[in-house]
């Protein structure tokens, strides 16, 4: 089955010409660690997944890609021809001229409506072309006008038109520190408004990233390419093909289905977080061996102590023990120090993954007491190894997202009225503020009072 | 390169002259002959005359030029009132022929003094009109803000009436003050001349050069300093980068109530030393540089007053890292709003500058402004008081005392806005409580 992706704003489309980069290229080589036969069914499910093929000629990936100012797809177009290996569809992307002006309420209202059709047209085709649709990958970013606004528009209008198909938002958390100075009016309407049309909402944390470039791939001067290429990398470690059947011979045909049905089995939470380790410079691979046991420990560890990367792991934190009443916080505002998860997925590629002990991760106590954790934790193991890595481990967690802190700022800022004139200008009014902020409130309730 | 692209074409148009005088546009492909998509007013006829016989005559239609000759008496009451109403109709119609010549028409750029008469007085009132004929098209205006020794006597006075206007009709205004031009000017002057080892400088890369001009720095004091103001205006071209930043989001980001829409702007940097490789440290010298009270375009000192908004563009090989890094290094030593800790707007543009490799333009809507404002209020008090120069103003049909008034009261309120902001600086925050969920 195939994923159509819907690229959105700049954000979007720059990561998803990484995204289809990296998948292509490793797919494509064996890079000497799995055999040519082996490889075959490998990049034929991942073809299927996400490009479509005319004859003798290159991949076309299975991507819309929209924005309302004209560079950043031009520029992704042409990045993807260069490559030689596969590119776009020339026609399978609409554009503007004039931006949204980071303004939520013109992403949503006013471009939203107007180009409803063609985008939606795109779309439809691209769907038409996929033998069996899983759903649909949109990715954007939260403080921008276009991913954000536009993007939320978007998806709801795929869950109109297509009711029974997955859809999975990408979604790209600014920097703390400012990128835009309505990013979190921006992030907390684009959010209330995916939570009621989407099945899950996959989130990277720009300054995770920054982090993981800084430390871990020892990049000095950290550009954007950077780590939209280490969020792509991350991204490609869940939708490669995976064996989900123990000890299953085949790839899974619905990987948005699988992922939906081991993460999401509450409409009421939908965060997911992505944690992949390990994560180095490419020339530093020849000389790194790995184990699973210890990759398997620090993945649980990362988990406990809610790190976000290999690097500056607190050893020291706990799993509250079974029984024992949860220590209450201090502070009514603050969410418990240990997040308890919803569920776990730990995706693991590469060589003897059929042996790896993964009971660490069945531990009761890291779960809510409503699920089961045999249907909590799940686990896909796949013998071909990932983008150069001999060993590589992706875990994906439904737990709660830094979303506090920004409904928090996003508050304060509302609570002065500033900017929401440039909101109210296009349609958006106080109280479609109110309801949004409402929506995250409960979110964020149901998440700490687990 | 000699090719038209999307960058020159948010500025000029390209005409197709071959077969000699006007053709059609040409969208895409070489350079034929570049129209700027602009409409040059005056009341007199000296300085766009010089235009039309200098070297950028060609680049200038004819058909867009609008001018008189006894010029308005540095009188706002001739230029807003008098010439307004007269030449309405005209400035509409070539305004419109203007605007059909574009793909997608996104924002005005009004350009004008407010101490004179034309400028301020039929400059405003062209901004009146735009609002009225354009008004989903954003206005920013730069204004030139009359220094204290300004030889036009009602400067006040017409840079009063003119603050009306722009509080209520300007999405965005950008203030420069002669002053400050002038005091970067010396200081490129001194640096050239200091005569200091390893300090000479790329005279490409001065803000107070236009490219392929010989003058020096003394000939032609106010050329150099209205390149300054060029360059500032040239940040917001459409050129490509990692993280696109459009005039629209200036706007958005910057305005946090309508009425607030002054911004402080600076670029550095002024020059950079020939021969001398950029470490890092120099990289982040030009973002302390845009801080400083001596880069600004107007006499203010951001970093002693509140901060609403700030937006950094940064162009050339500049990344995102050495972007946080400076923005976490100079944070701490600037007060921001209460409600506005984080309130940062970036911008990373891949194309530099000519003559440098990299470069800074930072804007700031900052409390710094109101002393400014305040100065105005009292040199025009001053005249106000003694009913000094009123005739002049009075006896033009549709000018009234009222209007004078009017303008007073709209720049003691927005003067009265800014006190009130800088009244919470270093006061204690208290966060508003959140909403509560019914469990």
């Amino acid at each position: 089955m195939s994923i159509v992706t819907v690229q959105l704003g700049q954000c979007g489309n720059q990561i998803g010409g990484e995204v289809f980069n990296g998948i292509c290229s490793d797919g494509r080589g064996t890079h000497g660690l799995c055999s040519k036969k082996e490889n075959e069914s490998y990049y034929d499910a991942c073809k299927e997944r996400f490009f479509w093929e005319e004859k003798s000629k290159v991949p076309v990936a299975r991507a819309v890609l929209v924005d309302m100012e004209p560079k950043v797809i031009s520029q992704t177009l042409s990045m993807a021809a260069r490559s030689g290996y596969w590119k776009y569809d020339d026609r399978a992307h609409f554009c503007q001229k004039q931006g949204s002006g980071n303004n939520w309420a013109n992403g949503y209202s006013v471009h939203g409506p107007k180009h409803k059709e063609v985008i939606m047209n795109l779309v439809q085709k691209e769907a038409e072309k996929c033998d069996r649709l899983s759903g649909f990958l949109t990715i954007m970013s939260l403080a921008g006008g276009t991913g954000s606004g536009l993007g939320a528009f978007v998806t709801q209008c795929l869950r109109d038109a297509f009711p029974t198909s997955f859809i999975l938002n990408h979604v790209i958390w600014p920097y703390g520190t400012g990128e835009v100075i309505v990013q979190n009016y921006n992030s907390v309407l684009t959010l209330s408004h995916l939570y009621q049309s989407s099945d899950a909402l996959l989130v990277h944390e720009n300054d995770v990233v920054h982090k993981i470039c800084a430390q871990l791939m020892n990049i000095k001067q950290i550009s954007f390419r950077d780590a939209n290429q280490v969020i792509a990398h991350q991204l490609g470690s869940v939708f490669q093909p995976t064996y989900t059947a123990e000890g299953g011979l085949h790839y899974s045909r619905n990987p948005l289905g699988d992922l939906m049905e081991t993460l999401v089995p509450h409409p009421e939470f939908k965060m997911l977080g992505l944690r992949n380790i390990p994560q180095m410079p490419e020339n530093s691979l020849a000389y790194s061996t790995f184990s699973w046991p210890g990759l398997i420990k620090h993945l649980r560890q990362m988990l406990i102590a809610n790190a976000k990367m290999e690097e500056g792991i607190d050893w020291q934190v706990r799993p509250p023990c079974l029984g024992s009443s949860v220590p209450s916080s201090h502070s009514t505002n603050k969410p418990l120090h240990f997040n308890t998860s919803i569920a776990n997925l730990v995706i693991l590629r590469g060589k003897d993954t059929q042996s790896v002990d993964l009971g660490s991760f069945r531990d009761p106590s890291l779960y809510t007491s409503w699920l089961n954790p045999q249907d909590a934790f799940n686990a896909w193991k796949t013998p071909r190894a990932f983008n150069k890595y001999e060993k590589s481990a992706s875990l994906v967690s439904n737990l709660l997202k830094p979303l506090d802190d920004v409904v928090g700022k996003a508050w304060n800022m509302f609570a002065s009225k500033a900017y929401v004139h440039q909101y109210t200008k296009f349609g958006i009014e106080e109280e479609d503020f109110l309801d949004s902020f409402a929506a995250l409130e409960q979110v964020i309730s149901s998440y700490t009072n687990l | 390169k000699g090719i038209y692209d999307e960058a020159l074409s948010s500025f000029f148009r390209n005409i197709d002259t071959r077969s000699g005088g006007d053709g059609p546009d040409i969208y895409k492909g070489k350079i034929c002959s570049l129209k700027a998509r602009a409409l040059l007013i005056d009341m007199e006829e000296g300085v766009v005359n010089e235009i039309l016989q200098g070297p950028l005559r060609d680049v200038f239609d004819s058909k867009q030029l609008i001018t008189d000759v006894s010029g308005s008496g540095n009188n706002w009451a001739v230029g807003h009132k008098l010439y307004g109403c007269q030449y309405r109709e005209n400035i509409v119609e070539k305004l419109r022929k203007t605007a059909e010549h574009c793909d997608c028409l996104q924002c005005f750029f009004i350009i004008h003094s407010m101490g004179g008469g034309t400028g301020s007085g039929l400059g405003t009132f062209v901004l009146n009109l735009l609002e009225d004929e354009f008004p989903e098209v954003y206005r920013f205006v730069t204004s030139v803000y009359p220094s204290g020794e300004d030889d036009v006597i009602t400067s006040p006075y017409n840079s009063v009436l003119a603050m009306k206007e722009l509080n209520e009709h300007a999405d965005c205004v950008l203030p420069i003050e002669n002053e400050s031009l002038f005091d970067i000017v010396n200081k490129i002057h001194q640096m050239i001349n200091s005569g200091k080892l390893g300090s000479t400088v790329k005279q490409s890369s001065l803000v107070t050069c236009s490219a392929g001009s010989g003058k020096t720095v003394q000939e032609k004091p106010f050329d150099a300093m209205n390149n300054i103001v060029a360059n500032l205006l040239l940040n917001s071209a459409r050129f490509e980068g990692s993280l696109n930043m459009d005039l629209n989001e200036i706007s958005m980001n910057l305005v946090p109530f309508p009425r607030l829409h002054y911004l402080v702007s600076s670029l550095t940097p002024l020059y950079t030393l020939a021969d001398v490789n950029v470490p890092p440290r120099r990289l982040d010298q030009m973002f302390s540089d845009a801080f400083s009270r001596d880069h600004q375009l107007i006499q203010a000192d951001p970093k002693h007053s509140l901060y609403l908004a700030c937006a950094l563009l940064v162009r050339g090989n500049v990344q995102v890292s050495d972007l946080r890094r400076n923005i976490e290094r100079l944070k701490p030593s600037l007060h921001f709003v209460s409600w506005n800790q984080e309130g940062w707007k970036t911008g990373l543009c891949s194309v530099p500058p000519v003559g440098h490799s990299h470069s800074l333009l930072a804007l700031a809507n900052n409390t710094c402004v109101k002393p400014t404002f305040i100065e105005l209020k009292d040199r025009f008090m001053k005249l106000y008081k003694k009913k000094a120069h009123l005739h002049h103003y009075l006896h033009v049909d549709g000018m009234e005392q009222s209007c004078f008034s009017e303008a007073i009261s709209s720049l003691s309120d927005l003067i009265e806005e800014y006190n009130e902001l800088d009244a919470t600086k270093g006061g204690p925050r208290t966060d508003p409580s959140r909403l509560k969920i019914a469990v």
